[in-house]
This record gives C-alpha cells, sequence and structure tokens, in this order.
C-alpha cells in the first residue's frame, strides 16, 4: 500500500495542468459564445449559460479534487500503519467497524477463528452471546467493554476479550459516530484455568481411585502384624500382592499426572515431523518381551517411510498403550496386526487382535477415564483405567481420530487416522 | 453469492444469517452450561440457563418475522429463496435445542444434592460432548456454505445413537442394582434422551445447510444406532 502511495505521488501537478489546459479552451469557447451573443442571437442563450457553469465547475474541480486526494492518501497510509501494529500483536487482534463487520484482523486471530473475513460481520466468527453482546455494548455506549469466552469442543479452550471503541482519524470533521470502530484483543487464558480444573479433578480422581489399593494395603499390613506374625510363608505371599497393589498405586499416578500434562496443552498443536515407522518399531521392540510372555506373535505390514506432524514421545505413548492392550486382552488370538497405510487423504495405524471382542455397548465408551469393560480383568492385567483416555487427548491434540471397531467372538481394531493437509486448500 | 441490484437485499441477507448464527451461539452456550449445571450439580447455574431461554424464544420470532419481511419485499429466487427457508427452518431446530437444554436444568433443579455416584453423570456428559461437538461442526458449516462438513456431520449422527444406547443400558443396570437410584436415575435418562434429541436437531440442521447449497435433499434413510425403543426390558433377577 505504502508502494503504490509513492508511484502516485508525482501525479497531482500533471493532472492540474492538464485540467487548467482545458479550462483555457473552455473559456475561449465562452468568449466566442459571448461575442455570438452579443451580436444578437437570444437562442444562444441557454448555451452561455451551460459553459458558464462549466467553467465554474471545471475552475473549483482541480482545488477539490486535490483536497480529497490527499487526505485517502494519508487515511491509507495510517491504516497501512494499523494494519501493520495489528499484525505486530501477538494475541489475535481483530478490528471492527462501526456496523460490527470486521476491517483487520491478524495471522493469530485467523488461526484462532478460522471464519473470520474482511467485510464479515464478527458474528460469523464468533457466535458466542457473550462477545456479541460486547461488541453490541460498545456500539451504544462507546465505551471498553470486557467478556470471556469458553469453547468446549472440540477442545477446550478459553479467551478473555477486550473490546475497546476507538477514533483512527480524529481529526476529520466528519460525524463522530461514522467513524468509531473497534479493537477487540482476545487474550488466551485457556492454560489458567485448565490449571485451576485440573486441581480439581485431580485430587477428585487420585483420592476416589487410590482408596481401594490403599485399603488393602492397610488390610495385609494389620495381617502380618496380627496373625500371621510367626508364619513367614504367609507374610512372604503377602508381601508379594502388597508389592503389586503399591505398584498399582504409583501407575495410576503416573498415568493421571500424564493425562493432566496432556490435558494442560491440548489446545497446542505440535508442529515437528515425526517418521511414524520409527516410532511403531520402536513400540513394537520394547513390547517384545511382554509379547513373548503372553504367547503373542507381533505382525507388523507396510512399515515404510511416513512422516506425520507430532510430538514423538506422545505418539509412543498411543502406541505403547494400543499395542500393549492388543497383546494382553487380546492373547486368547495368538497374534497383532500392526498395519502402517498412507493413504490419499490421511495416514493410518490399525492395530488389530483376534481375541475375545469387546461388545458393541462397550464400545463407544472405551476412551471415558476409569471406564472398564470388566474391572476385575483389568485391574489383575494392571490397568489403570487410563490408557485409552490418554491416548484419546494425545489424537486430539494432533487433531487426529481413533476409530474402534469390534465384534463379539472376533477380535478388535483400533485404527489410528492422521489427516493429511488438503493441498488446494485456500490459506 | 453475487451481488444484487438492490444494495439493501444483500444487506437483509446478510442480517439474517448473522441473526442465526447469533441464535446457534446463543442455543451452544446454553447447552454447553446446562450440562455444567448437571455435572457440577449447580442449581444457580440451572437457573441462569432457564432465564436464558426467553431471550432465545425472542430472538427466533424476530428472526421469522425478517425471513417473511424479506420473503414479502424481495421475492427472492433460487439460492435466496433457500436461504431465507433454510434460515427460517434452522432457528426452529435451534429453539428447539434451547428448549432442551432449559428442560435438562429443570430436572438438575429436581436432582441436585441426590446424585451419589459421580459416574453416573459422567456418561451423560461424554454423551454431551458428541452433540455439543456435532452443533459446532453443523453451525460452521452453515457459516461457511459449507455441504461437505454438514454431509460430515448428518452421518456422524450415528456414534451418538450407540453412545446413548450404551448409556440406557448403564442406567438401567443402577436402576437394579438399587431402588433408591431409580429417581436420580429416570431424571438422567430423560436428560440423555434430551441430548441425543438435540443431536437428531443438529442432523435436521446439517439437512437445510446442505439444501441452502446444494438445492439437493439429503434423503437416504440414515443407520440408526439407537436400538432401545426396539429393546425388551430386562427381567430382574
Amino acid at each position: 500500500m505504502v508502494a503504490a502511495t509513492q508511484q502516485e505521488a508525482p501525479a497531482p501537478p500533471t493532472r492540474r495542468w492538464r485540467q487548467s489546459a482545458a479550462v483555457g479552451a473552455l473559456a475561449t469557447t465562452l468568449l466566442i459564445i459571448c461575442v455570438l451573443a452579443l451580436i444578437g442571437s437570444p437562442v444562444l442563450l441557454p448555451a452561455l449559460a451551460g459553459a458558464l457553469v462549466t467553467v465554474i465547475a471545471a475552475l473549483s474541480r482541480p482545488r477539490a479534487e486535490h483536497k480529497v486526494w490527499a487526505e485517502i492518501s494519508s487515511q491509507e497510509t495510517v491504516r497501512a500503519g494499523i494494519q501493520a501494529i495489528v499484525s505486530g500483536v501477538a494475541d489475535p487482534v481483530v478490528v471492527l467497524d462501526s456496523h460490527g463487520n470486521v476491517t483487520m484482523f491478524n495471522a493469530q486471530a485467523k488461526a484462532a477463528l478460522p471464519q473470520l473475513g474482511i467485510g464479515r460481520h464478527l458474528s460469523f466468527a464468533v457466535r458466542s452471546p457473550e462477545v456479541v453482546s460486547a461488541v453490541e455494548r460498545v456500539l451504544r455506549e462507546g465505551t471498553v467493554a470486557e467478556a470471556e469466552f469458553h469453547e468446549k469442543v472440540p477442545v477446550e479452550r478459553s479467551f478473555e476479550v477486550r473490546a475497546t471503541p476507538v477514533r483512527f482519524d480524529a481529526a476529520s470533521a466528519g460525524p463522530p459516530s461514522a467513524s468509531l470502530e473497534i479493537v477487540m484483543l482476545f487474550r488466551d487464558v485457556t492454560a489458567a484455568r485448565r490449571l485451576e480444573r485440573m486441581r480439581v479433578d485431580f485430587v477428585a480422581n487420585a483420592s476416589h481411585e487410590l482408596r481401594t489399593p490403599l485399603a488393602s494395603l492397610y488390610g495385609f499390613i494389620e495381617t502380618i502384624e496380627g496373625p500371621a506374625k510367626n508364619d513367614p510363608a504367609a507374610q512372604a505371599r503377602f508381601l508379594a500382592i502388597m508389592r503389586e497393589q503399591a505398584r498399582r498405586m504409583s501407575r495410576l499416578i503416573d498415568d493421571l499426572l500424564s493425562l493432566s500434562r496432556i490435558e494442560l496443552k491440548e489446545h497446542v498443536q505440535p508442529t515437528e515431523e515425526v517418521r511414524l515407522d520409527s516410532v511403531l518399531s520402536e513400540v513394537i521392540d520394547t513390547l517384545t518381551p511382554l509379547s513373548l510372555e503372553c504367547r503373542t506373535k507381533i505382525e507388523i505390514e507396510g512399515m515404510n517411510r511416513t512422516q506425520v506432524t507430532g510430538d514423538r514421545d506422545e505418539l509412543i505413548r498411543v502406541f505403547e498403550n494400543l499395542i500393549e492392550n492388543a497383546v494382553k486382552y487380546g492373547q486368547s488370538g495368538g497374534r497383532v496386526d500392526v498395519m502402517l497405510v498412507d493413504g490419499e487423504r490421511a495416514v493410518s495405524v490399525t492395530v488389530r487382535d483376534y481375541g475375545p471382542g469387546i461388545a458393541p455397548e462397550h464400545l463407544p465408551r472405551l476412551t471415558e477415564r476409569f471406564y472398564r469393560v470388566d474391572v476385575a480383568d483389568s485391574r489383575q492385567k494392571g490397568g489403570t483405567g487410563l490408557g485409552l483416555a490418554l491416548v484419546k487427548h494425545i489424537l486430539n491434540r494432533h487433531k487426529a481420530r481413533l476409530v474402534v471397531r469390534s465384534e463379539l467372538g472376533a477380535g478388535a481394531s483400533f485404527e489410528v487416522m492422521f489427516a493429511k493437509p488438503a493441498i488446494n486448500e485456500p490459506a | 453469492m453475487a451481488e444484487h441490484i438492490v444494495r439493501a437485499f444483500d444487506a437483509d441477507l446478510d442480517a439474517l444469517s448473522r441473526g442465526v448464527a447469533e441464535l446457534g451461539g446463543l442455543a451452544e452456550s446454553m447447552t454447553t452450561r446446562a450440562i455444567e449445571a448437571l455435572v457440577r450439580q449447580s442449581p444457580a447455574m440451572a437457573n441462569e440457563v432457564i432465564a436464558l431461554d426467553a431471550k432465545l424464544d425472542a430472538l427466533q420470532q424476530e428472526l421469522e418475522e425478517k425471513a417473511v419481511l424479506t420473503i414479502a419485499r424481495r421475492q427472492p429466487m433460487a439460492v435466496d429463496l433457500r436461504a431465507v427457508i433454510a434460515a427460517i427452518r434452522v432457528t426452529h431446530d435451534l429453539e428447539r435445542i434451547g428448549d432442551l437444554a432449559k428442560n435438562i436444568c429443570k430436572r438438575v433443579l429436581a436432582i441436585t444434592g441426590l446424585v451419589q455416584a459421580p459416574k453416573l453423570v459422567k456418561g451423560v456428559e461424554h454423551l454431551s460432548q458428541l452433540v455439543l461437538t456435532q452443533l459446532k461442526d453443523v453451525l460452521d458449516a452453515y457459516v461457511e456454505r459449507n455441504a461437505e462438513k454438514a454431509l460430515a456431520v448428518w452421518e456422524h449422527d450415528e456414534n451418538i445413537d450407540a453412545l446413548y444406547t450404551s448409556l440406557f443400558r448403564e442406567l438401567l443396570t443402577y436402576m437394579m442394582e438399587d431402588p433408591r437410584n431409580i429417581g436420580v436415575c429416570a431424571h438422567l435418562l430423560f436428560c440423555a434422551k434430551n441430548i441425543e434429541r438435540m443431536g437428531d436437531h443438529a442432523t435436521n440442521v446439517a439437512e437445510n445447510v446442505y439444501y441452502l447449497v446444494t438445492g439437493g435433499k439429503l434423503l437416504a434413510e440414515r443407520v440408526k444406532a439407537d436400538t432401545t425403543s426396539l429393546e425388551k426390558p430386562m427381567s430382574a433377577q
């Protein structure tokens, strides 16, 4: 915009010169007509009047036009400056005109509110009633308004919004309401809100789930101190159970902590590139001892070089959980397939087992925290009830999908799909 | 969309779409808060949502009137006519979603303090997240005039039905375990049904967005995964 202004700058003098030439020509015509009129032809009188008007208009035009032109150019420079400032702000910023239509926004705003478009009303991008009424309040009263808006799905986000009325061209003498604009500043407070809630959730979950193993530990301690005081064989047996319970508690705490950590950053998408095939082979290597113990063979297919955008450690967690589950719960099938497919629209990894399968009523609920298909079986195999919840949250963060298919008696398959970015999508 | 010679016509259509988006925002917010009131067992929050319903109804009526006036004044054709008709239909569905949210809040007032185990409401919360996602996606599809997105919403309703069926069974089990749970679980069952109905309204909106953009209809029967109405009652053992 600035460049365009510089190019056009020399234009006005030329134009003015050309205009004065025109005025000269017109004046000459006028003179001729005057002479003719004086000679005494009344028919020419209207023509005389018309010419007079034209000359006056021509004489007054150059100055007025020049002034308007200068104003526009200075306004455009100002707007270009404002645009530069807006794009330089680290938080999402949106500028609205006096009708609530969007006139400017920065890249951060577009990322947070993908429906934003120049000339469209803000309500198309932010439907939250709190924000809509804040904008109405600013337009009505001309004072600063603040609002907070939350989004629950697909990932929870919270923003503090501050709408400030401004006048960019205070010097202009136009009606004040015409130049009123609104600067909306969005501040992402998701992390802070999450942290608050996480503490509450953690205490609630931890106290509830730790109570059972703690009660059993307590019972065994009492038994060892009392009835089994002089029975080393029973003591050894009890101590083994106690160790297992203690291990379960520490695993539970680990899982709860990692779940909280992932939830905290769920709204931030990962940016690094990860080799999915190397992630999978690493996971399978670490799970080989378990698979030998369970007499289950892990078959792999399609391990070609495949990249996705993601967090390596988190993806390892995902596939560790899925393959470990398949080996543990599907061990009666004796075989687990891991398939990597680099498709046209998505990269997908399928983990399939040939075990007892999952009843349909459980399928939609597998990713709920502490939801277990068979509580006793899960506890015995060392499950915390958090594995798939963890998987779901990590995949949410990666904008990937988990599809579970299963039939009783026919095994289960867990498919993870990473959507490929559309190639011809407008930026 | 091409510009019209009468620019006020464009302004009318724009204001209509904007109103629908704002109405949708209100319905979304009411639903989110109704579920929060249920999970947190907060009567104060429930009362707030109940009070919001009047605003939703007023906004819906205002929009309907605006739509009728647009037809009367501008006699829209083709995509413009579809935009107006779709707006009328969509506002109806959104208004019904608001009503269902209000009904959930009334039930929250009835069961506050009686819900013993948090696991009882966990399933209902999970169901609500699926429905809220559907609602958000379909409203985004409306704003973007995106038929493909609307189609995806229309197809995903199956997941909601499956989860509802699972919840239905779970709540039934709790009722059989302990008759003292029956009162609360019956209310929760209705809450779940309300949420499932919201999902159906979201698919209606999806059909209308598809109609608005393409002029076509999503006619084929969807696969129904909600089998609770066919289910025989379990006998107490």
